[in-house]
């Protein structure tokens, strides 16, 4: 089971280092799709029994973070025609390359923190923060609106995978919250960039600068 | 029960508004919500209820100590929100007001919290609801400003998340069942696991020091401030960064209780001082005076975090201080916006001579600058005396110095930029030169009220308050002699 | 005796099945396009007709031109001796052979370079240049994929290191090295070995100037280094060590024809990549070594 869940959770951090390298919008937005994905099925695997609450979760992460959302940035991408290269501040190759310092950075700091047995061969933690910094850096390093919405999401979908370790002891109110506030999170954020859009007839954030000293 | 009325009663009263049809009647809403809320706020301030233990919210000594003041600050800016809601009819109002009452709502819920976990997710729905708000005037600067507000306060709250998962586990891997309320962290005391204790805390100061708008997380304030209806600016300085603050003294709490109290007030005390030294920078070089208000802002969550990291007296003097910070900049906000209305620009280079224009505002917004930079009498000055003691008492001069040094600072910028529109030869960017603008009763009295909330604050703080945050002050435990 | 004759076989083995692995790919390539293409042996017909022709040197070139092709080819000739088979080992092996085999490439590489730059030619200039600025990109790869064949075997010595399979990170290592043996036998997506055209030339444009003999020096050692690199990606992933030697030497085969077959397929279907996003990919075949790294290393933790 665990080494199941491991290859997942790799698979989930190589996407965010896809979405780093990709160049073209539509690949970003279904990197983090696929990550989406993966980290919904994550649930089942950790619970040992047939339980219906997770299966619901896991529907849900899935429904959300692999359909509702990509599609609703692809609406957004064809709607406002935007021009799919994604410009990046900091080249592909930087963000690669600091995207795998920041994996192997994790993977050094959850071999530091203290782990409870369950957890110690688990790539949950270091994953976590891989996919915490590397949606960090896609967050800071491109222009485009709806890149750094990818970035947002990445980061969250890092959270996420953080908040699997706690699925046990936390109540679900926790869990809900963040599928509800996260989803309005990222709609809000659509409908601003629609509207930006309109505003600026383009979706660079760099033109987002008449408010400055 | 009348713990949850405060939170209640302005939900429900934002689904009324939204479905209410009158477009010129809603804006009552407001005074009436917010009036019943600071009924209630200050009844339970009178009357503290005994808290349940495995409560998931309640008034508690820490809610005790700020509550009523939000509720006194949402209450007055909504009796100015009427008449400037009449002022800007030509905005269609509904998703302001309701936007308005459900803020309220869940800022009360946020301050009441007593689960992180609850603690969180009213932050995050302020975070969004705030959105509409900063939105109102529909303008291009107004969505960057909106756009930079989500982003960068989405990031904090996110980071905030991962924190209070860090906690989660702490507490998991110390033994305990990963439970997020406050009385069972703090319960479990020692036993948190320290390493992810003070990434939790690194995180939730980031994350909630954002919020707060601590520097170097602060780059969100001036474009929302500078470009909310000033009400709006009012309720942001002094309602969610207030909810922001109790979220830090309140993890603060669950950490000192763990014994890394020395980490949080070294990292606060770090955190603080270095607000008010960018914010004391920015205020000598801005020409916007919205931004200014910003700026300004920045530089009292320095000095509230401070007041936090100081422990005992000091966090005695920041509650007095979020009191009288919050109802000071309610004047200069409200003020500001009636003179941002009259100019039609905010900037030194194009408006000047507005004490001719619009006089009253003027005054108040001079009166205003003068509370805010701790002139004696006001409020603001009583308070920051009380902190730069505790930093005696602490014997930590460099803090004592470099505290003085930028409210100086602060006060030299503020006043250079304050009197260049004020004084001069009447300029503005949007009227013919010699046209005064009439200034009703309804957006004057306001930031007048809050004026004299802030003198008589200054002069005659009840004891009641004077008790109310005594009791907030000692839930967090001392610092070591 | 036994022991020279055994070297003997060996090297003849290296020498006559190279040239082949180019006749495949292309045969692939014909069979994907739907033409006949050039016969499976034609590296072979070339090579022994370069070898009858006479030199023609340009009169600004120094006896370096020559001596280039001939020590490159020498080198790589070492380095695949050093490379093991199977339980049969390698000819040579010794405690850190790895990094000599690592040099020997990297020195073949200087060789045909100098001997480019010999001739004074703009278009050999500009063919070294991008040649060896993917090098750099490139061997920081192999190198990590070498690192991480070392952490998993705890050895240097590539009998050692390579009798194992690389356990849990051989996909990522498998992909990291492919990539690697893309990039340096000049294959699609990071060169065009049928280009015409000297602009877009990489190390087409560095052999421009040779001809005869040691053109075909040049060319077998083409060969020769594709071989190394092929049977080197399937040591490195599969467990050759731990079978017998007929089965070890079957399974090399396939899957070396396996490899061959897959640059072939990556050659029909692909285009050749902006000179732009190169260092991306290698870069990307660099993270993928680095993860295997990071997964032998996490692995051999108690």
């Amino acid at each position: 089971m665990s080494g199941a869940m491991n290859l997942l959770i790799g698979l989930a951090m190589g996407f965010s280092l896809v979405a780093l390298a990709s160049s073209r919008l539509p690949s970003v937005i279904r990197a983090a799709a696929f990550q989406g994905m993966i980290l919904g099925v994550l649930p089942l695997l950790l619970e040992a029994k047939f339980h219906w609450l997770v299966v619901a979760v896991a529907i849900g992460t899935i429904t959300v973070k692999g359909f509702v959302i990509p599609s609703l940035l692809r609406r957004a991408l064809r709607a406002a025609n935007i021009d799919r290269e994604v410009e990046p501040l900091l080249g592909f190759v930087p963000s690669l390359l600091l995207g795998a310092a920041a994996t192997v950075g994790a993977a050094a700091l959850a071999t530091v923190l203290p782990l409870r047995p369950e957890h110690a061969r688990s790539l949950l933690v270091p994953g976590a923060f891989a996919t915490v910094v590397c949606g960090f850096i896609l967050l800071i390093a491109r222009t485009k609106a709806i890149s750094q919405v990818c970035g947002y999401l990445m980061l969250e979908n890092g959270i996420y995978l953080f908040g699997l370790l706690l699925i046990n002891s936390t109540p679900l109110l926790v869990e809900a919250g963040i599928l509800l506030d996260l989803t309005v999170a990222v709609f809000v954020i659509g409908i601003i960039v629609d509207r930006i859009q309109r505003e600026f007839d383009t979706l660079d954030t760099r033109k987002l600068n008449s408010l400055r000293e | 029960m009348i713990s949850l009325l405060l939170i209640a009663l302005p939900l429900l009263a934002a689904a009324a508004a939204f479905a209410w049809p009158g477009e010129r009647t809603r804006p009552w809403f407001l005074p009436a919500a917010g009036g019943v809320h600071t009924a209630l706020a200050f009844w339970l301030l009178a009357n503290p209820p005994v808290l349940a233990r495995d409560a998931w919210f309640g008034f508690d000594p820490l809610a005790r100590a700020v509550l009523p003041m939000v509720s006194l600050l949402f209450l007055v800016c909504s009796i100015y929100g009427v008449s400037y809601l009449r002022l800007r009819s030509e905005r269609k109002n509904r998703v302001f007001v309701t936007a308005l009452l459900v803020m309220i709502g869940l800022l009360s819920l946020a301050l009441q919290a007593q689960n992180l976990g609850l603690l969180w997710v009213a932050a995050e729905a302020t975070t969004l609801v705030t959105v509409p708000l900063l939105h109102f005037n529909r303008t291009a600067r107004a969505f960057e400003a909106s756009w930079k507000y989500l982003l960068v306060g989405g990031t904090g709250i996110a980071l905030s998340l991962l924190g209070s998962f860090c906690l989660g586990y702490a507490s998991l891997h110390g033994g305990g069942n990963g439970d997020l309320a406050f009385t069972a962290l703090v319960a479990q005391g020692a036993s948190l696991t320290r390493p992810w204790l003070i990434t939790a805390w690194v995180l939730l100061l980031a994350g909630y020091g954002t919020k707060m708008g601590l520097a170097p997380m602060h780059t969100w304030k001036p474009d929302a401030y500078g470009e909310a209806p000033g009400m709006v600016g009012a309720l942001l300085a002094g309602g969610t960064t207030t909810m922001a603050f109790v979220a830090i003294l309140r993890v603060k709490q669950v950490v000192d209780a763990a014994g890394a109290g020395d980490m949080t007030e070294r990292t606060l005390l770090a955190f603080g001082l270095f607000s008010m030294v960018v914010a004391a920078l920015f205020l000598l070089t801005t020409k916007d005076y919205k931004r200014m208000l910003a700026y300004s802002s920045v530089e009292h969550m320095g000095i509230l975090a401070v007041g936090a990291a100081l422990g005992g007296a000091g966090v005695w003097a920041a509650l007095f201080h979020v009191w009288t910070n919050a109802l000071t900049k309610g004047a200069l906000f409200l003020s500001a916006g009636n003179l941002r209305r009259a100019a039609g620009a905010q900037t030194s280079d194009l408006v000047s001579g507005l004490a001719w224009r619009a006089p009253v505002s003027a005054r108040i917004f001079v009166a205003g600058l003068f509370a805010v930079t701790a002139c004696p009498p006001f409020g603001v000055f009583f308070s920051e005396l009380k902190i730069i003691l505790a930093t005696f008492q602490m014997d930590n001069f460099f803090a004592a110095t470099v505290f003085l040094g930028c409210l100086f600072f602060a006060f030299f910028g503020m006043g250079r930029l304050v009197f260049a529109i004020v004084d001069g030869r009447p300029r503005t960017a949007n009227r013919p030169p010699g046209e005064r603008i009439p200034e009703q009763p309804g957006v004057i009295l306001p930031p007048l009220l809050f004026l004299g909330l802030s003198l008589w604050l200054g002069l005659a703080a009840p004891a009641l308050l004077r008790a109310a945050w005594t009791a907030a002050a000692a839930q967090l435990p001392l610092p070591p002699p | 005796m036994i022991a020279v004759l055994e070297l003997f076989l060996r090297l003849a083995a290296w020498l006559l099945l190279a040239p082949l692995l180019p006749g495949i790919i292309n045969r692939v390539k014909s069979w994907v396009a739907g033409r006949r293409g050039p016969p499976v042996l034609q590296l072979y017909y070339d090579l022994a007709r370069l070898w009858r022709k006479g030199i023609v040197l340009s009169t600004a070139v120094s006896p370096a031109h020559i001596a280039g092709p001939a020590l490159a080819w020498v080198a790589l000739v070492g380095a695949a001796l050093l490379l093991p088979v199977g339980q049969a080992g390698a000819t040579l092996s010794f405690r850190g052979d790895a990094l000599l085999f690592v040099y020997l490439l990297a020195f073949a590489r200087f060789c045909l370079a100098l001997a480019a730059l010999d001739t004074g030619s703009a278009f050999a200039g500009m063919g070294v240049a991008r040649e060896v600025s993917y090098a750099v990109l490139a061997e920081a790869a192999i190198i990590t994929a070498l690192l991480t064949l070392c952490v998993q075997s705890n050895s240097v010595s590539l009998v050692t290191m390579l009798a194992p399979s690389a356990g849990a990170g051989a996909a990522l290592l498998a992909a990291g090295l492919f990539g690697v043996l893309l990039a340096e036998n000049c294959r699609v997506p990071f060169d065009d070995p049928n280009t015409h055209l000297e602009l877009t030339m990489i190390h087409e444009a560095m052999v421009l100037d040779h001809s005869g003999p040691p053109l075909a020096a040049i060319l077998h050692g083409a060969a020769l280094k594709l071989l190394l690199f092929a049977v080197l990606l399937t040591e490195a992933v599969l467990p050759l060590g731990k079978l017998s030697l007929l089965p070890a030497l079957a399974a090399l085969a396939g899957s070396v024809l396996l490899v061959a077959v897959i640059a072939g397929l990556v050659e029909s279907l692909m285009a050749r990549l902006a000179f732009r996003r190169v260092p991306l990919l290698l870069t990307t075949a660099f993270v993928l070594c680095v993860f295997a790294l990071l997964v032998a290393w996490k692995g051999g933790m108690p």
